[in-house]
């Protein structure tokens, strides 16, 4: 596969490129999907192509192909049109060294999840939505399971070769409970399902099978349960919510082409600005965030990006202080800073650019129970309902599927259609409690969307349960 | 090529099941802007095999972009060997009959075959039209053939070409947004498209926080785009419908007397093929008409389930999402967007929104962002710009009867939360629209 990437390479080189790289992607996916113990979908998908990206004076071009005879004429087509971008120039590019690697990595994975038989993974999931459907007043069940297999090959014309196979595993279940004009749903680990690398033991781990009761019965009870009120109140939040939080508020705020002004008309800029970088207070001391490309397990783990970058952690911020960005090697040479090895593609037809890896939340030394416990007037918040924020990453306002009043240190009455809303920097200076122990874990995020055309990224987001002070919670239409 | 690799499928898979094939081929390129300038700029040769097969009622499919033989022989063969190991699918809709597609044609020459030149030509006169200000968006060309073919007959090819540019312009403070798209790169006015967006920029550079409450709005036809697509997703999908979880209620007067929505793919302003994934013929569907809910966009398993004839809005998907319109339309009335604000006493004027999401389905109420120009309105006139706001709202209490106080005359393709090239629509005053916040605290 690397004579493909090698050609596609030389095609662009002989067209007039300076630069040039270029990877072979080959990815299986498979996923399984059913809904009241019938099988919606059973769906296999094999992926495989070259892309390749060609660097003419200031300028990029990028072109794919899934035949693998055209690989040159795809470097040539992708000079050609980095020719044409002269026509709209920018500042001269730079592009900041890294080192040239020759290397083979895999992520560490203990069952291949293709070779797991897909009655079983059918059966696994028509018995959890058999559970789930048992209970009174659940209308809806559904499981799915998803699998990626994916290889790659990378080249560059700086003499980068690296061969790469991540294997990823996820999945989830969620009981949704119909009401007069209202329908309410529990998911279970997470909503949109729980996805890390790994093989099939991720799912095995998850137990589906002694969750699915419990979720069907808290969606039924929600029908029931008082809506919460509009209040500024303190807000506990549950560790893969904190997790999206993380993700909307934080990960994408610090994408150095975000802050460039690169993203700025479509998925938006950043209210950050460099000047501020090492000196600008987002959070509250508790607040220590890393980028991290080398857990062991997380979905945003990799061996190398695709620029040929060495996974690396990047610290984000130390104790609320920013101090870090998620960068590439021409967005960290604009910046002066040393590249950070984030730059990823979706699959082979798609030009790589900053995404996010594991930007997580390091693990405070409280547990969620103390931190209930030491709660007099306040709500706990579960599983990502909604989310939307802002183009600047500054307001954010989230729903969640469940939540339970706490008072006097206790979890209390169930409440349903759960919100809270905020600004990024002061609900994380609000941030006074943080668990950590066995409560910390590698949420993953499998459609993290951005760029055009269209990209879906997988990320991590390592979180515990949280409490921040004094929140807007209970906002409605 | 793309009919003679689905029919090389088909030899395949000979008598061993039922199948059937869609095949895409084609280009699509995206030019993208920022800060003035082309930062990214790609190309991609598509071409992909969608398989799905029914073996004894046992469903399975599979998708591929490896077409050399021995792949594809592999794939059916996979795919094959998937569905045996199934249960039986007791919804199996079976495949579509042979029946004749609507000839449409949404093809033009010279966007197929557009090259890197002329998008960036259309980028140079975008930037240009905002001298002082930093431009961003894209201009992005596709053309496609695709080809349906099953194992019961039924046979469709199709040709589709598509042509958008969507740009801001910036101050230090404020965005402006322009957008157009036609099935023809011919009808895109860059100049017209970067005019207006610098003019929404320079006009909001001065903004004001407005307070967070209930006003009267008026919504450019990018805004109403977004309310369509969230109403024909969420709730004129007929496997929503069927779960109840939407709310439309077919014969209903849900909806102001004024509004009319429907999906049309053969409209000659319309992108794309005129059949589904399935092969079934697409129509003209009335979802609105006259403000009551007339219709719901069916696939085969849908239709099966309630006994009546898929509407051909069927997609690689739809098993799980439900059934989707790509192709809407919102009818337009005759204001002009200055006849709409002089229509209100106190209230927002809204470019677009941004980043929606559905908090509560059955009611549709969502929550975003307003971006690229807000406006206040105050006795008929735009006095001045004002900071973002959040809104939490429900689309359809939104456009209940009373509710929509005037419709525009300038429908045309409108941007939308789920993309360009999905809706016409256009600009609209509604009554009331609840925000609840300030973009920035």
């Amino acid at each position: 596969m690397f004579d493909d990437a090698i050609a596609a390479v030389e095609g662009a080189l002989a067209a007039g490129a300076a630069y040039a790289d270029a990877r072979v992607v080959v990815r299986k996916k498979e996923t399984i999907s059913v809904q009241n113990q019938a099988v919606e979908s059973i769906d296999r998908t094999e992926q495989a192509g070259v892309g390749v990206r060609a660097l003419v004076g200031s300028s990029w071009g990028f072109f794919a192909t899934a035949d693998p005879s055209f690989a040159r004429r795809a470097g040539e087509r992708a000079a050609e049109i980095a020719i044409a971008s002269s026509i709209v120039a920018g500042p001269p590019m730079e592009f900041a060294d890294v080192a040239v690697v020759d290397d083979i990595y895999e992520t560490p994975h203990e069952e291949n999840p293709f070779g797991v038989s897909q009655s079983e993974k059918v059966d696994l999931l028509v018995g959890v939505t058999k559970t789930m459907q048992d209970v009174e007043g659940i209308a809806i069940a559904t499981g799915n399971l998803t699998f990626y297999d994916t290889e790659k090959w990378f080249v560059s014309s700086q003499g980068h070769r690296i061969q790469q196979h991540l294997v990823e595993s996820g999945g989830g279940m969620d009981a949704t409970a119909l009401g007069e004009n209202e329908s309410q749903r529990r998911s279970y680990p997470q909503s949109f399902g729980q996805y890390e690398t790994g093989g099939y033991e991720v799912i095995r781990g998850w137990d589906f099978p002694s969750n699915a009761q419990r979720i069907a019965e808290e969606a039924a009870a929600l029908l029931t349960a008082d809506e919460l009120e509009e209040q500024e109140m303190d807000l506990i939040l549950e560790g893969s919510q904190l997790a999206l939080q993380i993700h909307e508020s934080v990960g994408h705020a610090i994408e150095l082409d975000r802050i460039l002004g690169w993203e700025a008309a479509f998925a938006g800029t950043s209210h950050l600005e460099l000047e501020k970088l090492g000196s600008f207070q987002f959070g509250s001391p508790l607040m220590n965030i890393t980028a991290d490309a080398t857990l062991s397990g997380a979905l945003g783990t990799f061996g190398y990006d695709d620029e040929g970058t060495a996974a690396q952690s990047v610290d984000i911020t130390k104790e609320g202080v920013w101090v870090g960005v998620l960068s590439g090697r021409d967005s960290a040479a604009i910046a002066g800073l040393p590249p950070g090895g984030m730059v990823r593609g979706d699959g082979y037809g798609r030009l790589p650019m900053v995404r996010m890896t594991n930007v997580g939340l390091l693990p405070g030394n409280s547990s969620l129970e103390e931190i209930i416990a030491d709660t007099k007037n306040g709500v706990y918040m579960a599983t990502n309902r909604s989310w939307s924020i802002d183009d600047k990453r500054l307001n954010f306002q989230f729903g969640t599927e469940i939540a339970w009043e706490v008072k006097d240190g206790k979890l209390r009455k169930m409440l349903k259609n759960p919100t809270y809303t905020g600004i990024g920097p002061q609900f994380w200076q609000s941030l006074d409690r943080l668990a950590g122990g066995d409560e910390w874990v590698h949420w993953g995020t499998p459609n993290c969307g951005k760029g055009q055309p269209m990209q879906v990224a997988h990320t991590g987001h390592s979180a515990a349960p949280a409490r921040f002070k004094d929140v807007r919670v209970g906002v409605h239409g | 090529m793309s009919d003679l690799l689905a029919a090389k499928i088909l030899e395949l898979v000979r008598d061993r099941s039922e199948a059937e094939v869609l095949t895409s081929e084609g280009i699509s390129s995206l030019t993208r802007f920022a800060n003035s300038f082309i930062h990214q700029n790609v190309g991609e040769h598509v071409e992909a095999v969608s398989l799905r097969v029914a073996v004894d009622g046992r469903v399975a499919s599979g998708k591929t972009t490896r077409t050399d033989d021995e792949a594809l022989a592999r794939f059916v063969e996979e795919t094959l060997e998937t569905a045996r190991r199934q249960p039986v699918d007791e919804d199996w809709p079976g495949l579509t009959d042979p029946v004749e597609i609507s000839p449409v044609d949404h093809f033009d020459e010279a966007t197929a075959d557009a090259s890197p030149s002329v998008r960036a030509g259309l980028v140079r006169t975008f930037v240009d039209e905002g001298a002082g200000l930093l431009a961003a968006g894209y201009c992005e060309t596709e053309g496609e053939t695709h080809t349906f073919m099953n194992t019961a007959g039924q046979q469709a090819t199709g040709r589709a070409t598509s042509a958008i540019l969507d740009g801001i312009h910036r101050t230090s403070t404020s965005a402006g947004t322009g957008h157009a798209a036609s099935t023809a790169i011919g009808d895109l006015d860059a100049s017209a498209v970067g005019a207006l967006a610098a003019q929404r920029a320079r006009d909001s550079e001065k903004t004001f926080d407005a307070k967070p409450d209930s006003y009267e709005v008026v919504l450019a036809p990018d805004a109403v785009g977004s309310i369509a697509v969230f109403l024909a997703f969420y709730g004129f999908n007929a496997k929503a419908y069927e779960e109840g979880q939407s709310f439309a209620e077919i014969g209903t007067d849900q909806f102001d007397s004024s509004f009319q929505l429907w999906d049309d793919a053969t409209d000659p302003r319309a992108r794309g093929v005129a059949f589904d994934s399935e092969g079934t013929p697409k129509a003209k569907l009335d979802l609105v008409k006259d403000g009551t809910t007339s219709g719901l966009a069916h696939d085969r398993r849908t239709a099966k389930k309630v006994g009546v004839e898929s509407t051909g809005h069927g997609f690689p998907g739809s098993e799980t999402f439900g059934p989707a319109p790509f192709n809407l339309f919102i009818g337009p009335g005759s204001a002009t967007e200055v006849d709409l604000i002089a229509g209100v006493e106190r209230g927002i004027y809204v470019s677009t929104f941004h980043y929606s999401r559905v908090l509560d389905p059955k009611p549709l109420v969502v929550t975003g962002l307003t971006r690229n120009g807000t406006f206040m309105i105050e006795n008929g006139k735009i006095t001045g710009a004002v900071s973002n706001l959040r809104f939490t709202q429900s689309f359809i209490e939104a456009l209940a009867d009373g509710n929509i106080t005037g419709i525009g005359g300038n429908e045309r393709f409108a941007d939308s939360e789920f993309g360009a090239g999905v809706v016409h629509a256009p600009s609209m005053s509604l009554a009331s629209w609840h925000f609840t916040g300030g973009a920035e605290g």
